[in-house]
């Protein structure tokens, strides 16, 4: 790609947010319809009680937790990745870093509304966070529900720093670019960058910090997020391979959603000459090796469930295997592997759609998995005189339906307010050291004229 | 508890008993059928041979009171909780229906109240007062008649005196035709209780997931080896 001006940079990247088309307004609409639609069937499962959920005994746990995890999950597209690009210093990683930020901030604030969602008396959430009550006693520190609390609340706040610090410069940009009202706020959102090299060094360094600090945490969430099951004695959930399974299977949904995310970007928004094929390329690769992970800790997981041959495990690996839950087994086995692998590994095919169509196939074998892992275990437990089926009604179906329209809608939002290519990290990467000082110098003669 | 499934005929008196000392309502066919049905006991039916000849063993299954009992360390609010006699204390007012415990359970002995609990006049004058009644989004299970335990004790403290063996029994041990349902204090070596647990032909439930019910089943070999007597 020839480089780019500073102006030229500002002057596409800005673009998006100077107006809305009539064809905006109208998509976001769609999506704000079905979020509302989402929150009314919450209101009525208050109103109604719990049961107006297809949940019953003994599947106690359905749809919802499958999106928590599943949601949890997608979220470790963002800042995982960007974090450790960031750390190696991979420098295609510039234009792509805040696509998959803003996704994890927006998939773990969805994803952590479920716990809230399927409580039986979601109104009595606040007794899940520890502080000094009237009631006396604070929550318990062995429930791994807690530690979920402790975990989600630390990521959600790290990757929303992380989300955070880089956006300054940007917002002290828009600022200079704009007028009137639009000035007033950015003028507030910049909180006084003026672009000093005192700031810079200052930004440099939390990124650094931040960077380091974001990766454990990230781990940490979904082997917690694991641990809701494998801490509880049920036939395939109480299992040592969980933590890293459930991490593995989060990195490679959050990859798919970053590729998904960055394909509609770059079409909607004429990010044609940002987001490169070779971005694609590069995120493609990354697919192909977390789906043979995924593959491998599969096989790991059923391997042993079978050799080991223990029979309340077996009822369910059957089920899953080829009984009742094998079609929609099967089908995760060919999203998450069969329709990837050959996309992203012949060369000729790694292209853009084909990386998009197989993230969209990754998205959702990987939702379906999360699915097979809490239904069929609950379904088929011990006691044979106690097993059951689970069906989704309308009000699980209406809210999944929900996240996916309210992830779309907090994009399409985002991108219209804050550019959602980190304008100065791509001068930097355009504009290598001698070049980069005249820029900063030029922000700075701007921020005192 | 001691149940001697040699004993059980399956009539499931135990089964009516409880629900009309524990409040436990009925949820009606339609989400009988859902899986939302309430029996804090209930009593397996299993199936051995083909007909004619068939053998059928029936099993009253309640909470087992574990002493390692998975259900309490995941409640997040101690709603389930292990009391200083032992039993597996349920608050329903601290329980906000998170139906982790449910989960955890192996033994599939816990019950959600999906809706607000209602019963047809006038069945709502019969409900026992020394029962809380449990609201939508909670979890129940069997107690022992722990409003029993408390009433012997207290009964029994008020004359100044121990306990006696046999005196407390819960609703299903007290409706039990054939006897085949035991209640006493294990702690007691020389209980009833105790000298049956210690019976050659006890078993627990499950007893190899390492949760120490403290229901034991008395059972002949008979069972465990099916088509070959």
């Amino acid at each position: 790609m020839p480089a780019k001006t500073p102006e030229q940079i500002n002057e596409d990247l800005l673009r998006p947010l100077a107006g809305v088309s009539a064809r905006y307004l109208i998509v976001l609409a769609c999506f704000v319809t079905v979020v509302i639609a989402g929150f009314t069937a919450f209101g009525w499962q208050v109103y109604h009680g719990i049961g107006v959920a297809g949940i019953r005994r003994p599947v106690f746990w359905g749809f919802y937790i499958t999106n928590f995890v599943f949601w949890i999950g997608l979220s470790h597209a963002g800042t995982l990745i960007s974090a450790i690009l960031r750390l190696a210093n991979a420098t295609w990683r510039r234009p792509v870093t805040r696509c998959a930020e803003v996704i994890t901030v927006f998939a773990l604030s969805i994803g952590a509304m479920f716990p809230i969602i399927h409580l039986g008396r979601p109104w009595l959430f606040f007794w899940l966070v520890p502080y000094p009550s009237e009631r006396g006693i604070l929550p318990n520190i062995h429930s791994p529900l807690l530690w979920d609390f402790f975990a989600i609340s630390t990521y959600l706040l790290g990757s929303g720093t992380f989300l955070l610090l880089p956006i300054l410069p940007d917002l002290a940009l828009v600022r200079d670019h704009a007028t009137g009202l639009r000035k007033k706020i950015y003028t507030v959102l910049a909180i006084g960058w003026r672009g000093t090299p005192r700031q810079w060094h200052r930004l440099e360094k939390a990124m650094q910090i931040m960077a380091i600090a974001v990766i454990p945490v990230a781990v940490s969430v979904h082997s917690i997020v694991s641990w809701d099951f494998a801490m509880a004695p049920v036939p395939m959930w109480h299992s040592t391979i969980f933590a890293p399974y459930f991490v593995a299977g989060a990195i490679f949904s959050g990859i798919a959603a970053l590729i998904i995310a960055m394909g509609l970007l770059r079409k909607f928004l004429h990010l044609e000459e940002y987001l490169l094929p070779i971005h694609f390329d590069n995120l493609g690769k990354l697919l192909l090796v977390m789906s043979l992970l995924w593959v491998y800790f599969v096989f790991a997981e059923r391997l042993t469930t079978w050799y080991g041959n223990e029979p309340s495990e077996m009822a369910v690996f059957w089920l899953t295997q080829r009984g009742s839950y094998s079609p929609l087994f099967w089908t995760m086995v060919t999203c998450n592997f069969l329709i990837p692998f050959p996309l992203l590994a012949i060369k000729k095919l790694r292209t853009i759609t084909g990386t998009v169509i197989a993230s969209v196939g990754v998205v959702i074998g990987m939702w379906l998995e999360r699915f097979l892992i809490i239904v069929p275990a609950l379904s088929h437990k011990y006691l044979p005189y106690s097993w059951g089926t689970y069906r989704p009604t309308w009000v699980e179906i209406t809210i999944t339906a929900a996240t996916f329209a309210a992830m779309a809608m907090l994009y399409m939002l985002f991108s219209k307010f804050i550019p959602i290519i980190s304008v100065w990290e791509l001068k930097w990467g355009q504009h290598p050291e001698p070049e980069r000082d005249s820029v900063l110098l030029r922000k700075d003669e701007e921020a005192t004229a | 508890m001691v149940i001697d499934l040699d004993r059980c005929t399956g009539c499931e008196a135990c089964v009516v008993a409880c629900h009309a000392e524990n409040n436990i309502s009925t949820v009606g066919e339609d989400q009988a059928a859902r899986g939302r049905a309430k029996h804090w006991i209930r009593v397996e039916r299993y199936y051995d041979g083909e007909f004619p000849d068939v053998k059928v063993k029936f099993m009253p299954v309640l909470c087992q009171q574990c002493d390692a009992a998975p259900c309490e360390p995941v409640c997040p609010t101690f709603a389930s909780y292990h009391t200083t006699e032992g039993l597996n204390g349920q608050v329903y007012n601290r329980c906000i229906g998170t139906r982790y415990c449910a989960n955890a359970c192996p033994y599939n002995v816990r019950f959600f109240n999906f809706y607000n609990p209602a019963w047809d006049k006038p069945l709502h004058l019969q409900l026992n007062p020394d029962v809380s009644i449990r609201s939508v989004g909670t979890m129940e299970k069997c107690t022992f008649c722990v409003q029993r335990i408390k009433a012997g004790e207290i009964q029994a403290e008020a004359e100044k005196r121990e306990v006696k063996d046999g005196e407390i029994q819960p609703a299903c041990v007290q409706s039990c035709p054939t006897r085949a349902m035991v209640f006493g204090d294990l702690n007691d070596p020389n209980s009833e209780v105790s000298r049956m647990a210690r019976s050659n032909r006890a078993t627990k439930l499950l007893g190899e997931l390492g949760t120490l019910p403290k229901v034991t089943y008395l059972q002949r070999d008979s069972w465990h080896a099916g088509e070959d007597t």
